[in-house]
C-alpha cells in the first residue's frame, strides 16, 4: 500500500477511535471543519496532540517540589514565586534568572532556554498579563508577581485554544521555541484586543482598541520569537485563527500522488 | 556573573541611600543583566528601582508631557497622549527591540544602556570602554558597523538607542536625583558624552545618580514625522542607521525641524546643521538632499563603514520625504 492510501486509512474521519474522537472534539472540530482538518493533517500530529491532551492536566501540575539541596548560597534572597496560581516560597542565589527558577528549582521546564541573552524569545513567559524574557529577568524580582508559563494555559484539561492552534496549523517543527512562541502569541491576544501599535501600524494617532491584525501585523509584533525551524508560515495562521475566530485553512496541503511522481523524476 | 547582593528599594530615598561606588540601579536589566551574564558588567549591590513610584505620564508647565523614568518602554509608546502628540517618539520605541523586551525595558534604563560595539561584550578582546587603557579592539580591526562623526582614538562605538535619537529630534529635559536628595536638570543632548579619552564614560551623569523623569517640550512634530530604522533583517535588529525626522509646515514652508540620527556616533547625533538650513525652505527633494549633504559632509568613515555616508545621505532624504509626505 502506498503511504498515502495508509494514511488516508488511518485519518478516515468515519472511522476513528474514541481518543481521537475525543481530541477532535476537544478541539472544537466537528462535521465539515473536522474532515476539513482530517483531510489535511498528518497522522504523526494528531498523535503528538494526543500525547499532549492527556498530559495537559499533568502540564499543569509539573510543578514540583524538588529538595533544597544543602549547597552554599551566596547572597541568599527570599522569594514567593506565584506561578500558574500556585505559589512557591524560595530561597535562591541573588543571580537567579526566572528562567533558572522555573527550570531548575521548580521542574517547569516547558519554558525553554534558547541564547539566554534576550536574543530569541524561547525564555518567553507572561508577568502581570505581559510577556517578558524569563532569562534577563532576575527571579528575585518576581515576589507577588503572577507569572504565567506554558504549562499554566491549559485549563481544566483543556488545552489554551493557542495550544490547539498550533497544534491544527503544525506551528512548529523541533518544538523548541514552541512555549515561547505560544506564551508570545497568548499576550499579543491582549496587546491588539487593548489596540496596542507596532513599528508597522499605518497611523499611530488612530488609537482603537479591538484590532484585526494584518499578515504583516502579526510578523513583526511575534518577531521577538525566534523559530530556527522556519514554522512562520503555520504560526501566523494559528495565530490568526485564534485571533479572528475564524477557521483557518492551513498553510499546507498534502503533495498529490501526480506531484510526488514528478518531483521523483526531476 | 559576579555574586552580588539584591536591594529592592521602595522608594527613592531608599535608593539613593543604598547606592555605593560599586552599585548599579536595576531597571528592566535587558541590558544591565546580559552584560552582567559575560562579566562585562560586574556591580556588587543591585538596587532594583521598578518598583519606584516614577511610572505615570503627566501634563509639564511647557504645554508637553512628562515621562515617568520607571514607566516601561511599551506603556510609554502605546500612551494615548504619547501616540498623539508625540508619534515620532512612538514610532521610534516601537521599533526597538521586541514586545517582550519593550514591556521589560524602563525609559531611564533606556537613555542608559551603554554605548557599545561587539569587542565590548568579549572580554578576551581588547575594549578601553570596558577595560580602560586596554586599547580599542575595533579601531584597526572590525569596524563596518561603527562611527563615523565624534569619535577618538580610544573609542569609535555607536549608542544604539532608538528612543533617544527621537528625543534628540523633539528636545527634551532629563530629570535626574542626585545622592544628597535634591535634583537637577540634564538638556538631552547633554546627556550623552563623546568618548573623548574617557570612553568608559557613556553619560555625563555623577555617579549614584537617579532618573526619574523625561520633559518633553510642547508638541511640533505630531502631523510630519518619520523614523526610518535600516537594519540586516526587517525586526528584531538593532539599527545600521536610523533618522528621527519632524517636521513643521506651514503655507508650503518649514517653519520648525526636529532631525538626528542613530548608529553613526557615540551619542544620539543631532543634525543642527540640517535642521537650521531647512527652516524657511520649501520641503522638497533637493532642499532635503542639500541638508544632508550639509551633515554628512563631516563624517569621517573608516574603510569598512564608507557606506554609511551615502546610506546616511539617502535615509536623511528618505525620512524627511516620509515624514512631509505623511497624510494628515
Ligand atoms: C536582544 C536585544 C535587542 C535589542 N534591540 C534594541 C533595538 O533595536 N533598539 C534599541 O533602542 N534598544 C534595543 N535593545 C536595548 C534595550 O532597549 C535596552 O536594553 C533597554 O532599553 C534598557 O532598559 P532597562 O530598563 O532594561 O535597563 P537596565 O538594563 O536595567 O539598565 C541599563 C543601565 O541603566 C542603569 N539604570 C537603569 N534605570 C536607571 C535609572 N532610572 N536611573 C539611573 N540609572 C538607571 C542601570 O544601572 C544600567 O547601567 C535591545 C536589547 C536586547 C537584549
Ligand atoms: S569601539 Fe569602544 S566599545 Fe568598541 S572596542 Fe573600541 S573602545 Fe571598546
Ligand atoms: S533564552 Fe531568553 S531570549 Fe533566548
Ligand atoms: S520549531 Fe524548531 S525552533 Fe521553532
Amino acid at each position: 500500500m502506498k503511504d498515502i492510501d495508509k494514511w488516508n486509512e488511518a485519518v478516515d474521519p468515519d472511522n476513528l477511535s474514541d481518543d481521537e474522537n475525543m481530541i477532535l472534539d476537544a478541539m472544537g472540530l466537528n462535521g465539515s471543519s473536522r474532515r476539513k482538518f482530517l483531510k489535511q493533517v498528518s497522522a504523526a500530529s494528531l498523535s503528538i496532540y494526543a500525547s499532549s491532551f492527556f498530559t495537559s492536566e499533568l502540564f499543569a501540575s509539573t510543578m514540583k517540589d524538588l529538595p533544597e539541596k544543602t549547597t552554599a548560597l551566596l547572597n541568599e534572597v527570599k522569594v514567593n514565586l506565584r506561578v500558574n496560581d500556585m505559589v512557591k516560597p524560595l530561597t535562591l542565589d541573588s543571580r537567579t534568572s526566572l528562567l533558572d527558577a522555573l527550570r531548575e528549582r521548580l521542574g517547569l521546564t516547558g519554558t525553554k532556554k534558547g541564547c539566554d541573552h534576550g536574543q530569541c524569545g524561547a525564555c518567553t513567559v507572561i508577568i502581570e498579563g505581559k510577556r517578558n524574557l524569563s532569562c534577563l529577568t532576575l527571579a528575585a524580582t518576581c515576589e507577588g508577581k503572577e507569572i504565567t508559563t506554558v504549562e499554566g494555559l491549559a485549563k481544566n484539561g483543556e488545552m489554551h485554544p493557542m495550544q490547539q492552534a498550533f497544534l491544527k496549523h503544525d506551528g512548529f517543527q523541533c518544538g523548541y521555541c514552541t512555549p515561547g512562541q505560544i506564551c508570545s502569541s497568548v499576550a499579543l491576544l491582549e496587546e491588539a484586543k487593548n489596540g496596542e501599535a507596532s513599528y508597522v501600524t499605518e497611523d499611530l494617532k488612530k488609537i482603537q482598541s479591538g484590532l484585526t491584525l494584518s499578515e504583516e501585523e502579526i510578523r513583526e509584533r511575534m518577531s521577538g520569537n525566534i523559530c530556527r525551524c522556519g514554522a512562520y508560515n503555520n504560526i501566523v495562521q494559528a495565530f490568526k485563527e485564534v485571533h479572528t475566530g475564524n477557521d483557518e485553512m492551513p498553510t499546507w496541503e498534502f503533495a498529490t500522488q501526480e506531484q510526488m511522481d514528478k518531483a521523483k523524476n526531476a | 556573573m559576579r555574586p552580588f547582593t539584591y536591594t529592592s528599594a521602595k522608594n527613592k530615598e531608599q535608593a539613593l541611600q543604598a547606592f555605593t561606588a560599586t552599585s548599579h540601579y536595576l531597571g528592566g536589566g535587558t541590558n544591565l543583566m546580559d552584560l552582567m551574564k559575560e562579566n562585562v558588567e560586574r556591580p556588587d549591590q543591585l538596587i532594583d528601582v521598578t518598583n519606584l513610584d516614577y511610572k505615570k505620564i503627566t501634563s509639564n508647565e511647557n504645554g508637553g508631557l512628562t515621562l515617568g523614568g520607571m514607566l516601561s518602554n511599551s506603556e510609554t509608546a502605546n500612551n494615548k497622549e504619547v501616540r498623539t502628540n508625540y508619534p515620532l517618539l512612538s514610532m521610534a520605541m516601537l521599533s526597538a527591540a521586541t514586545a517582550q523586551i519593550r514591556n521589560m525595558a524602563s525609559n531611564g534604563g533606556n537613555l542608559l544602556q551603554r554605548t557599545r560595539c561587539p569587542y565590548f561584550f568579549e572580554v578576551s578582546m581588547p575594549c578601553n570602554k570596558r577595560e580602560p587603557g586596554s586599547g580599542c579592539g575595533a579601531l584597526n580591526g572590525m569596524n563596518a558597523l561603527h562611527a563615523i562623526f565624534g569619535y577618538s582614538d580610544s573609542c569609535i562605538a555607536t549608542n544604539p538607542s532608538d528612543m533617544c535619537v527621537a528625543l534628540a529630534a523633539i528636545g527634551a529635559t532629563v530629570e535626574v536625583q542626585k545622592p544628597d536628595g535634591t535634583s537637577r536638570m540634564i538638556e538631552f543632548t547633554d546627556l550623552h558624552r563623546l568618548p573623548g579619552d574617557q570612553p568608559e564614560k557613556d553619560t555625563t551623569l555623577m555617579p549614584g545618580e537617579l532618573i526619574t523623569a523625561i520633559h518633553l517640550p510642547k508638541p511640533e512634530f505630531s502631523d510630519h514625522y518619520y523614523y526610518l530604522k535600516i537594519r540586516e533583517r526587517s525586526s528584531y535588529a538593532f539599527a545600521l542607521l536610523s533618522v528621527a525626522a519632524g517636521l513643521q509646515v506651514e503655507s508650503g514652508v518649514i517653519n520648525k525641524v526636529g532631525l538626528a540620527m542613530g548608529g553613526v556616533a557615540h551619542i544620539p547625533w543631532k543634525l543642527t546643521k540640517a535642521e537650521e538650513f531647512l527652516v524657511g525652505k520649501k520641503p522638497n527633494q533637493s532642499n532635503f538632499e542639500a541638508a544632508a549633504a550639509l551633515e554628512m559632509k563631516d563624517a569621517k568613515p573608516f574603510e569598512a563603514n564608507k557606506w554609511k555616508v551615502d546610506m546616511g545621505k539617502n535615509a536623511i532624504v528618505r525620512a524627511l520625504t516620509q515624514a512631509y509626505e505623511r497624510k494628515v
